[in-house]
């Protein structure tokens, strides 16, 4: 169902932001895009960011300091 | 009615320090306003413009606790160990996203720098303090850096 996974484990601020931004330009609208990582202040932001950019928060989940984040473009 | 299409809001940033964590403030911010949609635009000056020659991108001393070098390569040390990324990526990615990078003119002669000094793939624009004026008055977010 994920139409494009970016990894950013191990990427710290601003790199998660950056490389969403760089993905969500990359899919169409309606696509969905998962973002993994472990930077725990992006957790915060990537659905501020996805709120700002117009686009949908599909979903958040989070296991051992790993989190994983859908968005529909 | 007039124009409905909403332009993105804008950042607008000059740099006018070349010390290191400064230039880095000045890209993580500006990536950060790109991140979140909207435009954004840093303004080089005085001694920023010195990171803008050829290969001075990661040259600037540390603003503080410089330490002939010794504080400089502390917080490299530890922004490695953060797998912090480098000037180079972060304007990269600040270009990418649609940031622009302007020099300043004027101060370019004051520092005693050419255009061929400085590192032409990265610079968009050359501008003075009109180009300035009228990139940060419709700016949400101005900062001198």
């Amino acid at each position: 169902m994920v139409d494009l996974k970016i990894d950013v484990t191990g990427e710290t601020c601003p790199v998660p932001l950056v490389e969403l931004r760089k993905a969500l330009r990359k899919v169409s609208p309606g696509e969905i895009v998962e973002v993994v990582g472990t930077h725990q202040a992006s957790k915060k932001e990537i659905p501020m960011a996805v709120e700002a950019l117009g686009s949908e928060l599909v979903d958040v989940e989070e296991k051992d300091g790993v989190w994983k984040i859908k968005i529909r473009k | 009615m007039g124009d409905d299409i909403k332009k993105p809001d804008k950042s607008t940033i000059i740099v006018h320090s070349g010390d290191m964590d400064k230039i880095y403030s000045a890209l993580i911010v500006s990536n950060g306003a790109l991140s979140m949609g909207m435009e954004a635009s840093i303004f080089f000056t005085f001694w920023g413009l010195q990171r803008l020659q050829t290969g001075g991108l990661e040259k600037g001393p540390l603003s503080k606790m410089h330490f002939l070098g010794l504080g400089k390569w502390m917080i490299k040390g530890r922004m490695k160990k953060a797998n912090v990324a480098s000037l180079e990526r972060l304007l990269n990615d600040f270009r990418e996203l649609g940031g622009k990078v302007i020099a300043c003119e004027m101060t370019m002669e004051i520092m005693g720098i050419d255009k061929k000094d400085l590192n032409q793939d990265i610079i968009d624009e050359y501008g003075a303090v009109g180009t300035y004026v009228n990139e940060a008055r419709d700016s949400k977010i101005t900062l001198f850096i």
